[in-house]
């Protein structure tokens, strides 16, 4: 078990900036995500973690040990691929058995017919820590199969078990839920939890979704365009952004992004409407961030006017989408719980919102706070 | 015109269509299959029969006179033998057949595991590497598919004989140990490899060899049988190269050379026994590519890991 400290790490492909000094510290045992749009870097930073690809500056440290020269099997970490890359000619035992092989066993112990006989013990053993593994996994039936006999959570499960039967200092996934349809997927969510606190391993986890980040990790880490926008925990980074970008990106629905205005007293309003909150820059223009579950629909008189275009039912949720009429604005509204959805397509709202926890931003999308009222708005 | 005799006439459309289909490839079968038509009926037949072209397939079957077994000073009753049985054995007894055929196992054998020993290497690192001049290195590869063997032999010949190599099986071996087609058709079937794959056997601790031997060479049997099958016909069946380097040694000769025991000198070719030889010769590729054929098709339309 061990922590890792990446540091300045920097990638280029061809003229592509991928990774620009980049720097992350994860702490012995913790569940940290990278997560962020397609082609932000994330998966290059864990390759470069792992040694599968060579970073251009920057030095990678595990346990202490500065490893940003040492190749990827010496480094004692496991990976977990979104492919499950599962040898396909093998059984899973023989898949699981692989790498304990290729560490424990000389070469000569490792020829075939030759080295079973010679090292009968060592053979033992590993079969032995296969067995092991694939019985906390409850994969013991399946480990006489080929993986192409297996389904897709089956497959997930034997490439956990490759990865966790050497006991390595930290787990890198990469995608591993993305293959694997969506009830399944949010079984496996809780399962990789547990099996988190279990091991008491580090984990360093890479995914798009959004939702696994918050519901799986210790500390996630936003990335996009090669930075680190914000890391922290999963809830401090949905209720307090550091950026636009990441107040986007985090939540879902997304979160609404009115045009705002700050007087020379730093009083803002949105949409014509005032917001109790006042900013420490004057006479610039801002942006609100509002997510759907601050907004209502019974704003009452001096909600914004408009009119539901769409309702998004989700069973335990209901989300309307209201055209404004003043200006070309939609806003996504979730719905009262109590009021079972009355409203449907084409009535006329008004959407009201509680002000205490307005985010708002500069225009070049970095966040600014407010003072007045300061208890209110930094609750968060 | 009623609905029904629009429906015949387009049924019979079809069908005309779909005989004439079988017509041409019917036709197309036959012109393959003359030869060995040929071959076997002549195997099978009494010199007599083939001089007079009478006996249709099998021949009479009935015994004839061995002029040679008379020569040796056999008695007539002694020297009658029945046309297969003849055929047969003197391909077996005036050639060494046996040993050409284990000369063609030994170099047809050397030769596709040594090019699979250089190839799989290669095509790994055209396919999965990434290294300074990959692209320009793969052209080459593409580029010597074009150069005929014919353009090279004679300089091939000249330093193998330079070295002291014609006649022996180096000479028959050598030339053919590096196979560009071999790697050009690996280099295709390890792209479709997934790198993820590579990527775990990394981690596991494995060496880009033992990548190779591992996992890229038993997810490409398919392949592999492919080429086996194109490796081993065609240099099973070479006549040409074998003819060039060797020379005088007979216990050297390939199963085609062994062919040529037959072609009569001052007595005229002695068709018969020279046909079953020529059975004899082609029967493991046939047997080979009937038990082979289903991989073989597979390795062909590159389609092995799905």
């Amino acid at each position: 078990m061990a922590s890792i400290e990446l540091s300045r790490i920097q990638k280029r492909f061809g003229t592509a900036e991928v990774l620009k000094d980049v720097t992350l510290s994860i702490a012995d045992r913790e569940f940290v995500t990278l997560v962020g749009p397609s082609g932000c870097g994330k998966s290059t930073l864990l390759r470069i973690l792992a040694g599968l690809e060579a970073a251009d500056g920057g030095t990678v440290q595990i346990a202490g040990q500065d490893m940003t020269r040492v190749r990827p099997a010496h480094r004692n970490l496991a990976m977990v691929f979104q492919s499950y890359a599962l040898y396909p000619h093998l059984t899973i035992a023989q898949n699981m058995a692989t790498p304990l092989k290729l560490r424990d066993l000389s070469r000569w112990a490792r020829l075939p017919v030759i080295g079973p006989l010679s090292a009968r013990s060592a053979y033992r053993a590993i079969g032995e820590q296969v067995r092991e593994t694939a019985r906390t996994l409850q994969i013991e039936a399946l480990l006489d199969r080929k993986p192409s006999q297996l389904s897709g959570g089956q497959r997930q499960r034997a490439a956990l078990g490759r990865a966790m039967v050497r006991q390595p200092v930290a787990f890198l996934m990469d995608e591993p839920l993305s293959n694997l349809d969506a009830a399944l997927r949010v079984h496996m969510r809780a399962e990789l939890s547990e099996l988190h606190r279990r091991l008491g391993a580090t984990f360093v986890y890479v995914t798009h979704d959004q939702a696994e980040a918050l519901t799986m990790s210790d500390k996630m880490a936003v990335m996009m365009g090669g930075r680190i926008l914000q890391f922290g925990p999963p809830d401090q980074v949905f209720a307090n952004p550091a950026t636009l970008d990441v107040a986007e990106f985090v939540g879902s629905p997304k979160i609404n992004i009115l045009p705002g205005e700050v007087d020379h007293d730093g009083r803002v309003s949105a949409l014509g409407r005032g917001i109790p909150a006042r900013l420490l820059v004057d006479g610039r223009l801002a942006k609100v961030g509002l997510r759907p579950e601050q907004l209502h629909l019974d704003g009452g008189a001096d909600g914004w006017l408009g009119r539901v275009v769409h309702r998004e039912n989700l069973g335990h949720d209901l989300y309307f989408h209201v055209a404004l009429d003043a200006d070309d604005q939609r806003l996504v509204v979730r719905g009262a719980q109590d009021r079972n959805g009355a409203e449907s397509l084409g009535d006329a709202v008004r959407v009201g919102f509680k002000p205490d926890r307005a985010l708002f931003f500069a225009p070049d999308g970095t966040r600014l706070h407010s003072v007045v009222p300061a208890k209110l708005a930094e609750s968060a | 015109m009623s609905e029904a005799a629009l429906g015949a006439s387009a049924t019979t459309r079809f069908a005309t269509r779909e005989v004439l289909k079988h017509v041409v490839l019917i036709l197309g079968a036959l012109v393959v299959l003359l030869p060995f038509y040929v071959m076997i009926s002549y195997s099978l037949k009494a010199p007599a029969e083939l001089m007079q072209n009478t006996g249709g397939f099998f021949g009479s079957q009935a015994d004839f006179l061995d002029d040679r077994c008379i020569l040796l000073g056999g008695t007539e009753a002694s020297c009658m033998v029945n046309p297969i049985a003849y055929n047969y054995d003197s391909a077996f007894r005036e050639a060494p057949l046996f040993r050409y055929l284990l000369n063609g196992i030994i170099v047809t054998v050397s030769i596709f595991v040594i090019q699979v020993i250089v190839a799989l290497p290669c095509a790994y690192a055209l396919a999965k590497l990434k290294f300074w001049g990959r692209d320009a290195v793969f052209g080459l590869v593409l580029f010597c598919l074009l150069i005929p063997v014919h353009a090279i032999s004679l300089p091939l010949y000249v330093v193998l004989a330079q070295l002291g190599l014609t006649n022996s099986y180096a000479a028959l071996v050598i030339p053919w140990t590096i196979s560009v087609f071999g790697i050009f058709l690996m280099r295709q079937f390890f792209m479709t490899v997934p790198d993820d794959l590579i990527d775990a056997a990394r981690m596991d601790g494995m060496s880009e060899y033992s990548i190779v031997w591992n996992v890229m060479l038993p997810t490409a049997i398919p392949a592999l049988m492919a080429f086996a099958i194109f490796s081993i016909v065609a240099h099973w069946n070479d006549y040409f190269w074998p003819r060039i380097v060797i020379t005088g040694d007979r216990s050297l000769f390939t199963p085609p050379l062994g062919l040529r025991e037959f072609r009569g000198d001052a007595d005229g070719s002695n068709f018969g026994p020279m046909m079953a030889s020529a059975v004899v010769i082609v029967t493991p590729l046939i047997v080979a590519f009937l038990l082979m054929q289903r991989r073989f098709i597979e390795g062909i339309t590159l389609s092995g890991m799905k």
